[in-house]
C-alpha cells in the first residue's frame, strides 16, 4: 500500500510541476528535503539514544515488571476468558508496559507471544477470540505515555516548546483508548 | 483543567527521568553505565529509519512543491471544513493508521511547512503521538499465529483512530486556542 501511495505521490507530483507549476522546483524540493531528512535523523539521534539509555535503566532495575504487577486488577476486567496466572497475561501485560514506555522494539517480541499463548486457549484456530480482540484494539489505539518521536521532529523543526504537546496527546491517548475498550466490550456482547 | 494540562506537559519528562534513575538506583543498578548501553542503540535505531524517512520525505517534497498537495487540499477541504478538521492535517490522518514511518515523514513536513508551533503543527503532534499503525500491527500480530476471521477488530480499531483524530483537534483547540 506504502508502494502504490509513494509512487502515486512522485509519479503525479511531476506530472502536476510539468502541465502546471514549476518542474525545476520541484526537483530543487526533493533534493533539499532529502538533505533535510540528514538534519531531522541528526536531531532524532540525541533524544533517542537519551529514551533508550534511560529505558534500559527502568528493565534492568526491574520496573518493568514491578508495574505489570500493579495491573492485575485492569488486566482480568479487560480480558476476562484468560484464567489467572496463565502466560498470556504475564506476555500481555509486559506488552502493553512496553508500548507505554514507547520501548516498539521490546513490545513486538512480547506482543507475539503474548498471541501464541492466548491461540493456546483458543477453541477455533483460525478465528480471532474476544480477548485477542481487545488486546489488539488496545495495541492500536497507542498507549504511549511521552511521544519521544514527535518531540524530537518538533525540536528539529525548530519549537519554542517541543514537548509542550505532551499532555494533549496523553490526554488524546486516554479518549481514543478508552473508546477502544468500549467499543471491544459492545462488539463482545453483539458478536 | 487546561492548567492541568500545561503542568502535565513541563513535569512528565524530567519526573519521568528522575523517577526512573532514582528507582535504579535503589534497585542497585549502576545507573550511568546501564544508561550508557541503552544509548548506544540510539544510533542504530536512526540508521535503520533513515532511508524510509528520507524515501517518504523526497516524494512529499515533490508532491507539495508541484502544487498537487494544495489540489488536494481543496479537493477535500468541503468535507474536512464540515468536520471541523484542518485540511492540512489529513494527509496525516490517511496515512498514520497505513505506515509509521511514512507518517513520520508527514508529519515532519508538516512541522517544516507551517510551523511546530502553528495550530496544525499542534494538532499534527498529538494526533501522530496518540494513534498507532492499525494495518501493520493487525497483520503482524494475528499473522504470526495464523488467525483468518479476525471479526469486529479492525473497525474498532478504525474507530478508535477516529476518535483520536477528532480528540485531538478539540483538545488542542481548547488548550492552545485556534
Amino acid at each position: 500500500m506504502v508502494n502504490v501511495i509513494w509512487l502515486f505521490m512522485i509519479l503525479i507530483g511531476f506530472l502536476v510541476a510539468l502541465f502546471f507549476g514549476d518542474l525545476e522546483a520541484a526537483t530543487q524540493a526533493a533534493l533539499d528535503n532529502a538533505k533535510y531528512a540528514v538534519e531531522l535523523c541528526i536531531g532524532l539521534l540525541g533524544i533517542y539514544a537519551l529514551w533508550l539509555g534511560l529505558m534500559r535503566v527502568a528493565e534492568k532495575s526491574g520496573l518493568v515488571e514491578a508495574i505489570s504487577k500493579k495491573m492485575q486488577g485492569i488486566m482480568s476486567f479487560l480480558f476476562p476468558d484468560v484464567p489467572a496466572g496463565h502466560p498470556a497475561m504475564g506476555a500481555m501485560t509486559m506488552n502493553l508496559i512496553a508500548n507505554m514506555l514507547g520501548l516498539g522494539n521490546a513490545a513486538t517480541p512480547l506482543g507475539i507471544k503474548a498471541m501464541n499463548e492466548l491461540q493456546r486457549i483458543n477453541k477455533q484456530k483460525d478465528v480471532a477470540t474476544h480477548d485477542m480482540c481487545m488486546f489488539l484494539i488496545i495495541n492500536t489505539s497507542s498507549v504511549q505515555l511521552i511521544p519521544t518521536t514527535v518531540i524530537a521532529l518538533r525540536s528539529a523543526a525548530g519549537s519554542l516548546n517541543p514537548g509542550e504537546i505532551v499532555g494533549t496527546t496523553l490526554i488524546t491517548t486516554i479518549i481514543s483508548t478508552l473508546v477502544g475498550i468500549i467499543a471491544a466490550k459492545m462488539f463482545r456482547r453483539l458478536y | 483543567m487546561i492548567e492541568f494540562i500545561r503542568i502535565l506537559s513541563i513535569t512528565i519528562m524530567p519526573g519521568f527521568i528522575i523517577f526512573v534513575l532514582a528507582y535504579g538506583h535503589l534497585k542497585g543498578v549502576n545507573v550511568y553505565e546501564t544508561f550508557i548501553e541503552g544509548a548506544k542503540q540510539g544510533l542504530t535505531t536512526v540508521v535503520r529509519v533513515f532511508p524510509y524517512m528520507m524515501a517518504m520525505f523526497v516524494a512529499i517534497g515533490v508532491f507539495r512543491s508541484s502544487g498537487a498537495m494544495d489540489i488536494l487540499i481543496r479537493i477535500l477541504s468541503p468535507v474536512t471544513s464540515l468536520l471541523g478538521i484542518p485540511a492540512e492535517v489529513l494527509p496525516l490522518a490517511l496515512m498514520r493508521p497505513v505506515s509509521g514511518m511514512a507518517s513520520t515523514g508527514i508529519l515532519g513536513d508538516i512541522l517544516k511547512t507551517y510551523g511546530p508551533d502553528s495550530f496544525v503543527g499542534r494538532v499534527a503532534s498529538t494526533l501522530m503521538g496518540s494513534t498507532e499503525t492499525i494495518f501493520y500491527t493487525l497483520s503482524i500480530y494475528f499473522g504470526a499465529i495464523g488467525i483468518k476471521k479476525i471479526r469486529y477488530t479492525l473497525w474498532a480499531s478504525l474507530l478508535t483512530d477516529l476518535a483520536g483524530l477528532f480528540a485531538s483537534i478539540i483538545i488542542c483547540s481548547i488548550v492552545f486556542g485556534r
